[in-house]
């Protein structure tokens, strides 16, 4: 990937409402997270500063600045998934995949979500792309 | 060959609806992916045509499709099958229900195009006729405030400017709601049509829909309908023949909270950190890019067409004035029948989770609701028969909020609740005020002392005070309201909150 190649995933938003998010979405999707190196590209294109950059990227949860595990287990920790159970949930799937809530990790990372919409059939999970709704340990097991 | 429908919606595709869906068409069935009726607790809910009635069965599994497809369901009904549940309309859930948002939702692909009448009728309408059937309707905001459409609509209209915007608030993050969702997966054409007679109305030719990233179904169905809506000159030039033009994209959010507040989903729509506006102005005069800005909740635009259609006299005498019209709850958490329901104001809340949701799905004891969200208040059993009306929850300390009621049995302990509440304030506080940054911080660490059994008088004093800055001197509702959750729980639930004595 060299520079030009970031410019081009960039420029076509430069115009855009919400520009700098549209083009920061961009790249998550092509390079599967924010490099910091490119940063100064999406200033350059948005004539904004990098500090300013920065700072939407930091603001934002779906902008991560490290690559994401080949596994992610998004756990939804809201109140109506807290009803039936996601407390429990979350400590069972840390002790199966021997990791703590919020911790990176290669192999499988598992990370708070507040409200995936499954709010009447929960606890609710999302394991890279695909939801499950009324989810447990064994359920996931035998998903993934 | 015997058509099938299928849900698409995010629920049913989280409890395998696609494996479903395959194994039906490979049986030979044509499949059709509808949108959800919002029985939740059935779904994946399929319906089997049989000549003009359609037969739904559910909740599906894999295992059991395999079973009814061998038991020769695309060639007869099941009527004795364990899950057949006859004509769906016919339904208790359904049928005691008033639907004029959802009235379509569940009945065809949301990719149809549908009858576009009330449109018509709203274009050929002058603008200011239309504005005071509006007012005459009494419709509020849907997405929590509940602020009286006709003001903005009117304070858009009459604000000079060389542009003006429309914004669709789809930043749907209350936990227990789903309206949104179900509708912008199940019938997006819903909510297209409502903006495009709010834009008529409003002389905004611009509307844009900001979409929380989290409902990716959703982005999907919307995008597809924008091209469907394109070809058939929904929006574009010239509207359906009429010399209004009116564009609309969409926007997809980032993962944040805090941009279902307007002013943060207006910063967030230029580009920028979600970080709150102080008002005024308010949106309505200077909003996105500065221009007048008619910010409107996905539900309050999609009951614009139904407003139309019926005139606003009859939209008035549905509910309690002044709660007018009909609200889309939202029975979620621990009950046995979640899902969706509209219904006129006025019904109670024990009609909602005893008659409709049939209790917990534990099967132990009813201890709370929550309703409107995060921050909203939890409710006890003495509640139960408040009516659901704006006026009667303000007495309550409540809010109907997005209309989310999330129940619990009686294993929530609310202390930990109240805490959750803090810690979600300050995991999501924009950071530009204090009461809301430090305040949730010390309400969540002087929490954890009750908790722990040893607090004294001190740390509920705290919490008071924290309680009393947050509420009067945030600038948003976010810190504003977190004191709701909190306070509601302790005034209602004391026994969960107790004094230590070693302190």
């Amino acid at each position: 990937m060299t520079d030009d190649d970031v410019r081009t995933h960039v420029l076509p938003h430069q115009h855009m409402l919400g520009g700098p998010v549209r083009a920061l979405h961009e790249l998550t999707r092509v390079y599967g997270y924010i490099h910091t190196e490119h940063l100064p590209i999406v200033a350059d294109v948005f004539n904004i500063s990098v500090a300013e950059v920065r700072g939407i990227v930091s603001f934002y949860e779906d902008f991560k600045t490290h690559p994401p595990a080949r596994t992610t287990i998004r756990v939804c920790q809201a109140e109506a998934c807290q009803a039936v159970g996601s407390r429990e949930l979350t400590h069972e799937l840390e002790a199966a995949y021997h990791t703590k809530l919020g911790i990176r990790g290669n192999d499988v990372e598992l990370e708070a979500v507040y409200c995936l919409g499954l709010c009447a059939s929960g606890p609710a999970v999302q394991v890279n792309d695909q939801l499950i709704a009324r989810a447990s340990v064994a359920k996931l097991q035998a998903t993934s | 060959m015997t058509t099938v429908y299928v849900p698409l919606d995010s629920v049913a595709v989280a409890l395998d609806a696609n494996a479903v869906a395959e194994q039906l068409s490979q049986a030979g069935a044509t499949v059709i992916r509808n949108g959800s009726h919002g029985l939740a607790w059935l779904e994946p809910l399929i319906e089997v045509q049989h000549n003009d009635e359609r037969i739904a069965y559910g909740p599906m599994t894999p295992e059991t499709a395999t079973g009814l497809i061998a038991d020769g369901v695309l060639k007869h009904p099941l009527i004795d099958h364990p899950l057949c549940q006859g004509t769906i309309a016919n339904h208790d859930f359904l049928q005691s229900q008033h639907r004029l948002v959802f009235d379509r939702i569940g009945q065809d692909s949301p990719l149809q195009i549908p009858d576009l009448a009330d449109v018509h009728k709203a274009l050929a309408m002058p603008p200011d006729a239309l504005i005071q059937m509006i007012e005459t309707s009494g419709l509020r905001g849907r997405g929590g405030a509940g602020f009286p459409a006709h003001i903005k609509w009117r304070t858009v209209r009459d604000t000079e400017a060389p542009r003006k915007y429309l914004v669709c608030n789809a930043d749907e993050g209350d936990s227990g709601t789903f309206a949104d969702r179900l509708l912008l997966e199940g019938d997006p054409f819903r909510l297209i049509e409502g903006m495009v007679i709010a834009g008529h109305a409003t002389g905004s030719n611009h509307g844009v829909v900001y979409l929380r990233s989290e409902y990716p179904v959703a982005e999907n169905i919307f995008k597809q309908a924008l091209d469907i809506a394109r070809e058939n000159n929904l929006i574009g030039q010239n509207v359906l023949g009429s010399d209004f033009d009116f564009d609309l994209e969409l926007f997809v959010g980032a993962g944040a909270y805090i941009c279902g507040e307007e002013t943060s989903l207006l910063e967030s729509l230029e580009g920028r950190r979600g970080q709150i506006r102080i008002k005024p102005p308010v949106p309505a005069v200077s909003g996105l890019l500065s221009m007048p800005t008619l910010v409107h909740n996905v539900i309050s635009f999609a009951a614009v067409p139904a407003i139309v259609r019926l005139g606003g006299e009859t939209y008035r005498d549905l509910g309690v004035a002044p709660s007018t019209g009909t609200m889309s709850f939202q029975l979620a958490g621990n009950i046995k029948r979640g899902g969706l329901i509209e219904v006129p104001f006025g019904i109670t809340l024990r009609e909602m989770v005893e008659g409709y949701g049939q209790g917990t799905l534990s099967g132990r004891p009813f201890k709370t609701v929550q309703i409107g969200g995060p921050l909203g208040a939890y409710l006890s059993q003495q509640d139960l028969d408040a009516r659901l009306t704006y006026e009667s929850m303000t007495e309550l300390g409540a809010g109907i909020g997005h209309g989310g009621l999330v129940v619990f049995d009686d294993t929530v302990d609310l202390a930990v609740q109240a805490r959750y509440a803090f810690e979600f304030c300050e995991l999501e506080s924009c950071g530009k005020c204090t009461p809301c940054r430090i305040g949730s911080v010390r309400g969540k660490e002087t929490m954890d002392q009750i908790i722990s059994g040893r607090a004294s008088s001190q740390e509920f004093n705290m919490i008071n005070d924290l309680c009393e800055v947050m509420d009067r001197t945030s600038l948003c509702q976010m810190g504003g309201m977190t004191p709701i959750p909190v306070r509601s729980a302790m005034e209602r639930f004391p026994e969960d909150f107790v004094q230590g004595t070693s302190a």
